[in-house]
């Protein structure tokens, strides 16, 4: 798996000299085509762009990523539409890797072999699986492998020393680390340095691995972070898109300026 | 799949805790990893600890009340004639339902790991209800995650668990009832796991949950084995256990002394909500065949569109409204141990109706829908044969919708 498009964009930032900035919108929010829109255009200054494929009984998001996901199934978003964005996606922006993330039970109604058939097909670069931890995820990991798919194991504060190693020793070329016990979008409760001790521990098992950080990341508390190999941002996006509408303003605009924002932090 | 004799059913399951290869198992974010590693081998270690049992027992004793009466419905076996209906009246012990055994467990549980906060879901009110008494009894601080919809429908309950000085959370997502209220708790203890301990308020949820509920409310079967013994002198040659099955607590611990009997002797049968007589929705997934998939934390027969979008469910009672069911009951259907069927809003209503006509016994919703197979199968059968409901919850927290739906209460 060697150069895939994931590494190479973690190489791209280190040149830079700054972290990778990874974004997650939902796909479908708050519709089909303007969720594409949204990713085309935020793709401008991310360099990885995660697409969650809404879940209507998601057991680790926050508010904002849960009001995004009842939109976009509300507005009909089914998994071969998704599928479809990134296809779309992809004619144009060949060189930006997509990660899909979700939960599981979707990928296991589609069928896990159908599933990576298709993910392969339009090109999908990775994908995390929110309720298929270690070790149970090993099937499945292999088999992304096996699809050239990279699969992101998650590693929290609670992670033991123990399953931190078996953990990065069966990972792929990314690993998310998660900040701090909270699901998506809660408020950052752990100070910087407090987290970065932790991201530490991981790139001291092994430093070839790219380690990003996500939960609870805003324009707000972004720059503090930026020693990372990469930064996650989700609800903020949301929170965007769910302000937008509600002030009847262009999503797409809005959710672009806070991601040029962001990125203008790390830079 | 097959059931092994003489092991718990709770205990059947893999390394990585599925039962039948399929069912069950811990589908959690990764924050939740250690906190249930944690919790399984205190669990482990608390079982085979006899003070601990002894705890138990005595709370069991002098708490909840047990044993619960065991009774013939003389009235009613005589009304519909064919086979004796008796009543495992279970809504006796403290607070009116089976819950109160996994909470009280889950308390003691929790004290024994030093957390000071436990959080807990609820439906029709009670698992809340009881949770926040043993909080109360046991000096723990309570949370409450209850649907806005339910949290209307129960209010008594919620006024118990407002006295009892616990903070009800409501919980408007989604369809705003139980599956709400659980991914809510869920998602609480993700962000608080270090200092609280989650109860789950059924044989749901990831497989240590799943375990620790089916522990505590075995308690009603080895009861109902000693009664049967006293008043038959034997256990009887023909004996069909019926009990209502939403997440599948109470059928289980009414169920797991009698798993290992001939079903042509012991009947098991579970009885899910049909909804609605007129309605597309129910909560029934194992009698009207949905599909398997996760659903907090297990794979389970679960109600879901094609993309395993999890669907709304209807149903007159609060507690069977859940859109999945205990891995364990998905595992005694498969394995033909037990038999699941349903009962409408209707004939619930119906059922109770007849029994509080009959008996002095005052069902709630949920135990009604178990009344609505007994009454059904009753009179095709002889007098040798034994019907046992369990009367699992008392229908006062019902008595808003009794009032609106018969009139009276």
């Amino acid at each position: 798996m060697n150069y895939s498009l994931i590494s190479q964009s973690f190489k791209n930032a280190r040149k830079e000299n700054r972290p990778a900035l990874l974004t997650y919108t939902v796909a479908g929010d708050n519709t089909k085509k303007t969720s594409l829109r949204i990713l085309k255009s935020i793709s401008k200054y991310a360099d990885i762009c995660e697409l969650g494929f809404p879940h209507n009984t998601p057991i680790a998001d926050g508010g904002q990523i849960q009001t995004s996901s009842y939109r976009a199934i509300k507005n009909g978003i089914k998994i071969n539409d998704i599928f479809s964005i990134v296809n779309d996606f992809k004619k144009n922006k060949n060189n930006k890797p997509i990660i899909l993330m979700g939960y599981y039970n979707m990928i296991y109604q589609y069928g896990e072999n159908k599933f990576l058939k298709k993910c392969k097909k339009v090109k999908v670069d990775g994908i995390i699986v929110v309720d298929l931890p270690y070790p149970e995820n090993k099937i499945f990991a292999s088999k992304c492998k096996n699809n050239k798919i990279n699969f992101i194991q998650l590693i929290s504060p609670t992670t033991s020393k123990k399953r931190l190693k078996q953990i990065i020793k069966d990972s792929h070329e990314m690993i998310y680390y998660i900040s701090m016990l909270s699901t998506t979008g809660g408020k950052l409760k752990v100070s910087p340095k407090k987290i970065l001790q932790e991201y530490k521990k991981i790139k001291n098992q092994n430093k070839y691995k790219n380690v990003v950080i996500g939960f609870g990341i805003t324009e707000k508390t972004i720059s503090s972070l930026k020693m990372a190999d990469g930064l996650v941002v989700g609800s903020a996006l949301c929170k965007e898109i769910s302000t937008s509408l509600k002030k009847r303003q262009n999503p797409v605009k809005n959710v672009t300026n806070v991601v040029k924002r962001l990125k203008n932090k790390i830079l | 799949m097959k059931l092994k004799k003489k092991t718990p059913l709770i205990d059947q399951h893999d390394k990585y805790g599925f039962w039948g290869g399929k069912f069950g198992g811990s589908f959690i974010p990764e924050t939740l990893k250690k906190p249930i590693e944690d919790l399984t081998k205190e669990f482990h270690k608390l079982r085979k600890d006899r003070k601990f049992i002894k705890k138990r027992d005595f709370y069991f004793k002098n708490y909840i009340g047990s044993p619960t009466s065991f009774i013939k419905l003389e009235n009613l076996s005589n009304h519909l004639g064919g086979a004796q209906i008796w009543a495992k009246v279970v809504s006796e012990a403290n607070g009116g339902a089976h819950k109160i055994y996994n909470a009280t467990v889950h308390a003691l549980i929790c004290k024994s790991m030093g957390k000071k906060y436990i959080v807990g879901d609820t439906g029709a009110g009670y698992a809340g209800k009881m949770l926040s008494m043993a909080a109360k009894k046991f000096g723990l601080k309570c949370k409450i995650f209850m649907g806005a919809k339910d949290i209307k429908r129960q209010k008594p309950n919620c006024d118990a668990m407002k006295k009892n000085g616990a903070e009800i959370v409501p919980v408007y997502s989604g369809s705003q009832t139980l599956v709400d209220a659980v991914s809510e708790c869920m998602r609480y203890w993700v962000s608080n796991c270090d200092n609280t301990h989650m109860a789950v308020g059924s044989t749901v949820g990831p497989n240590i949950f799943v375990k620790i509920c089916g522990w505590s409310t075995a308690q009603i079967s080895r009861e109902l084995k000693v009664q049967l013994k006293k008043e038959f002198k034997k256990i009887p040659k023909k004996i069909k256990l019926i009990n209502c099955v939403g997440g599948g607590s109470s059928a289980y611990g009414f169920w797991s002394e009698f798993i290992d009997y001939d079903k042509k002797q012991i009947e098991l049968i579970g009885v899910e909500a049909g909804g609605p007589k007129k309605s597309q929705l129910h909560a029934a997934p194992l009698s009207r065949n949905a599909k398997i998939g996760i659903l907090h934390g297990a794979a389970s027969y679960v109600c879901q569109n094609n993309e395993g979008q999890i669907k709304e469910t209807e149903s007159i009672s609060a507690g069977l409204d859940y859109p999945g069911v205990s891995p364990i009951h998905c595992f005694l259907k498969d394995t033909k141990r037990a038999r699941y069927t349903y009962a409408t809003d209707e004939e619930a209503l119906q059922a109770y109706k007849m029994v509080t006509k009959f008996e002095k016994l005052n069902p709630s919703l949920e135990p009604s829908h178990a009344f609505a197979e007994a009454i059904k199968i009753a009179p095709r059968l002889n007098k040798d044969t034994i019907i046992i409901v369990n009367s699992c919850g008392d229908a006062k927290k019902d008595r808003d919708i009794l009032k609106k739906k018969l009139g009276k209460y």
